[in-house]
């Protein structure tokens, strides 16, 4: 039998060659028996029955290789892959992994200069803004010259960043347009098809110039990774010359002048002002809380501040704003809040007198239809709100602080545990504390009895905390309690 | 683009400059919604180079070069006598977003100079990268360099917009701190750092964003008397106490309007390079800092030929390494072999044994190898400890450094 002539379309027809790849295959054709060729319009196999052509597995690895190389510019490529599938066939199911083999190293070389061209397609497509009609959308386009068949291979890259803007890229080889919503694979074109310039490049051209350094001019890197080809289409590229000319003397001129005299400049107010920023007051700390981000999930109103006097004797730590709280931005006017109002008052206590405030101060929630349902803050987000807290207790001084819940605990102390057996007194980091639970856990208990039972012993710790604060008053009492 | 505008871009761009760090990897793959702008794939795109050979893959600028801070080493300092300039949060915006939208850039690396407060100038920088994000819906890269002695709460919000939070070490050691950036404190830098750590594996966790490409940091070289060895020692920590994602090395350069407390002249680039070479063997292929400051003397790297060649010529008894027997971690030792090589040559070897000829499709190094290897067709009998060795191998000197 004589030599098999197999035409195929110009540029990267990764479809045509995978049609005769099979029908060789099946024919038991060997590569030496086959010549491969591209024509503007091949004659195409005539129509034969399906069955004929069935496809062929092989390795992951191999089709990956096919598609990518048959976008190389080297007439040799089909070939190549040909004889690379028949010996896969032929029993060497792990060629690919004999990197060492001739054929296998060739072809890898020719798949590295197929990624390394999209990959610098990636890098050197330069749009520049025109109009398609007077008062349309911007349009971008840009003109390049890639050196292999890749302008598809390149194309979902830009498709993601450029998403929202329409654009075109205009080829040698073919053209791709993104109206926003579809992409279209054109003709040729010609780089007058392309606007000349760009409101931008003279900026852009600035910054390429200044960025510069000419006490480190090494060109031969330069050209390395930015070959001289790409230049005529790059806008900065007509910096270099002159930039790399006028550098040694700039370098030299950099070292030879001698240090001038530096400017007397010793601003010393602003240079004493500069150490003193940190917030002078509550309402200063409270007015950057009320400014910053929610670190928990967005959604919340607004941050709810702290409560109370400053030197209030109690400082009262609760988890976060509830949806009532989130909207009112007060803390502890939900339903736990009105407990903790009243558990205050049986104690004895003086709520207008002590200090109220939570550790994480956004509201953190889950949306389910209509209701926005509470979520516990992550530790990581505790730790973020931690700089708030202790800041807000250092202009408070409290003489006690009130952990109510683990969220609470988490934030003072900076360690979690199981509230219940730590409840009592404690100190957070230096500060006279006390644990006792969260009033939501009363409301979350089910059943009455047990409900009354932890009701009785939280109102029992705060009658504790009472005598902890009046007991540490040497000379005038602490005046926490509830004035009759 | 009005003059205006462009005359502050060149003054805040050059000022910029000094600063190593360009890389725009490590961001999670992400792409815009249908009204946004961007994408990254955690690769980064250098897209164009400068005639030094650096990349340009961010719009690298500062806010402004106006600077209550007076460190030798730093063009900007407050007693400098350099032109100065201050973007508008505002200005910056439009800038990343239009050369964005060109394909100019991957996204912005925004640091600045301190002005009023440390507090302030952070706060400005986050604004710069909240309104990108929040409003422009900007998915492009972002990375800001932190000024440490501003309040935590704000590097805290920083970190909710930026794929990179870094912070300049610029020395490495307390007492150079102390004789060239005296408004600088050493404790306060690596407290941010650790902050940040914490911030990031925190996030991570909880699957939240926060800086999610890590934090790096930049160590000034050859402005003060630290010795290589001594540097390294320095990153080693930084990598394992801060969990950095990278160290950068910047050769000190002469920079217009130096200060007279600053060495003459420049250390060489080769020094730099070297040095990130270290950073890589420390970093990827399992060699310790005194191992590799063994490979020079006196804590100096060799500037003539790289460290893991310097290291095998002082260690030849543990050569030559057979490619078909050695384990990798050998593999990885032998000079000449990157890592990827050393993948081939395990892949390959399962399948024939490999002569010669077969390493030299799979290394470009095949060289610098040779002496340290046995392959089934070759073995280097006395080349691996022949006395002229170390001068066959280096290089011929070629002048990188200007002066």
């Amino acid at each position: 039998m004589g030599l098999r002539r197999i035409a195929l379309k110009q540029g990267a027809d990764l479809d045509g060659f995978r049609l005769a790849t099979r029908r060789l295959v099946a024919a038991g054709i060997a590569p030496h028996d086959v010549v491969w060729c591209a024509e503007d319009t091949p004659v195409l196999f005539p129509p034969q029955a399906a069955e004929e052509a069935s496809p062929i597995a092989l390795p992951r690895r191999v089709a990956e290789l096919i598609e990518v190389v048959v976008c190389h510019r080297d007439p040799e490529r089909y070939a190549l892959l040909y004889e690379l599938v028949w010996r896969v066939l032929q029993g060497e199911r792990a060629l690919l992994e004999m990197q060492a083999d001739p054929l296998v190293h060739r072809l890898e070389l020719m798949q590295k200069a197929v990624h390394r061209e999209v990959h610098r397609m990636h890098a050197f497509v330069r749009f520049r803004r025109t109009k398609s009609r007077p008062n349309g959308p911007d349009h971008f386009v840009a003109w390049f010259e890639p050196d292999h068949f890749i302008i598809e291979a390149a194309a979902p890259f830009f498709v993601d960043r450029f998403r929202s803007q329409i654009w075109s890229i205009l080829t040698p080889f073919g053209s791709l347009h993104w109206d926003r919503e579809e992409l279209r694979v054109g003709p040729a074109a010609r780089r007058e098809d392309a606007p000349d310039g760009d409101g931008f490049e003279a900026g852009w051209r600035s910054y390429y110039e200044s960025t510069f350094n000419p006490a480190r001019a090494n060109p031969a890197v330069m050209r390395a990774h930015m070959p001289t080809r790409y230049w005529r289409n790059l806008p900065e590229s007509a910096a270099i010359a002159e930039l790399l000319r006028a550098a040694p003397a700039r370098a030299t001129a950099m070292i030879e002048r001698d240090a001038a005299a530096p400017a007397k400049r010793m601003p010393e107010k602003a240079v004493a002002a500069m150490g003193d920023q940190a917030p002078a007051s509550l309402a200063e700390l409270n007015r950057l809380i009320a400014a910053s981000e929610p670190m928990v999930s967005s959604g919340s109103t607004r941050a709810v501040l702290g409560e109370g006097p400053v030197g209030a004797a109690i400082a009262f730590v609760g988890e976060q704003p509830g949806d009532q709280e989130d909207l009112e931005g007060r803390p502890f006017v939900g339903p736990a809040g009105q407990l903790l109002d009243r558990a205050i008052a049986e104690a004895g206590l003086d709520r207008a007198r002590v200090y109220v405030t939570n550790a994480v101060k956004h509201f953190k929630f889950e949306q389910r239809g209509k209701r926005r349902i509470h979520k516990k803050p992550a530790a990581g987000e505790v730790a973020h709100y931690r700089w708030w807290l202790m800041e807000e207790l250092n202009f408070v001084q409290p003489r006690l602080v009130v952990a109510l819940g683990g969220t609470a605990m988490l934030a003072l102390g900076g360690k979690a545990g199981p509230v219940t057996r730590m409840r009592g007194r404690t100190t957070f980091l230096g500060r006279p504390g006390f644990i006792t639970v969260h009033p939501s856990y009363l409301l979350r208990l089910p059943d009455e009895a047990a409900k009354e039972e932890a009701y009785r012993a939280f109102v029992s710790d705060l009658r504790a905390i009472r005598r902890i604060v009046e007991d540490s008053v040497t000379g005038g009492a602490a005046d926490v309690r509830r004035s009759a | 683009m009005d003059d205006k505008l462009t005359t502050k871009l060149r003054i805040l761009a050059d000022a910029a400059k000094y600063d190593a760090s360009c890389a725009s990897s490590g961001a999670p793959k992400r792409t815009a919604g249908a009204g946004g702008l961007g994408s990254t794939d955690g690769m980064g795109i250098c897209h164009a180079y400068t005639p030094d050979g650096r990349c340009v893959s961010l719009l690298k600028i500062l806010l402004t070069n106006y600077c209550l801070f007076d460190c030798a080493y730093c063009v900007n300092r407050r007693s400098s006598n350099v032109r100065r300039a201050r973007f508008s949060v505002e200005e910056v915006v439009t800038l990343t977003i239009e050369f964005y939208r060109r394909n100019y850039i991957e996204g912005l690396f925004l640091s600045s100079g301190i002005i009023r407060s440390p507090d302030y100038t952070m706060e400005q920088m986050m604004l710069v990268a909240r309104t990108l994000r929040r409003d422009r819906e900007f998915a492009g890269y972002i990375h800001l360099k932190t000024i440490p002695e501003a309040s935590p709460w704000l590097i805290e919000q920083a970190g909710l917009w930026a794929d990179r939070l870094s912070i300049n070490l610029e020395l490495p050691s307390e007492e150079s701190l102390k004789r060239l950036a005296p408004e600088k404190e050493g404790a306060s830098i690596t407290a941010a750092m650790g902050q940040m750590r914490e911030r990031i594996a925190e996030a991570k966790v909880e699957r939240r964003r926060f800086s999610p490409a890590g934090q790096s940091t930049q160590i000034i070289v050859g402005a003060d008397d630290t010795s290589d060895a001594a540097l390294l020692r320095t990153s080693d920590t930084l990598y394992r106490r801060y969990a950095l994602s990278r160290v950068y090395y910047s050769a000190f350069s002469p920079i217009p309007e130096a200060s007279p407390v600053l060495p003459l002249k420049q250390p060489p680039l080769q020094r730099e390079n070297r040095l990130y070479q270290a950073d890589w063997l420390l970093r990827h292929y399992g060699f310790d800092v005194e191992e590799i400051a063994e490979g020079g003397t006196d804590g100096m790297l060799d500037l003539e030929i790289d460290p893991k060649l310097a290291w095998a010529l002082k260690n030849r008894h543990r050569f030559p390494a057979d490619v078909n027997e050695a384990d990798r971690e050998m593999l990885l030792r032998v000079p000449g072999l990157g890592k990827r090589a050393v993948d081939r040559i395990v892949a390959a070897r399962r399948h024939a044994r490999l002569r010669l000829d077969d390493v030299a499709r799979l290394t470009a190094g095949l060289k610098r190898a040779r002496p340290f290897l046995i392959a089934a067709d070759w073995r280097p009998g006395a080349l691996t400890d022949r006395a002229d060795l170390r001068a066959r191998l280096t290089p011929p000197t070629r002048q990188l450094s200007l002066f």
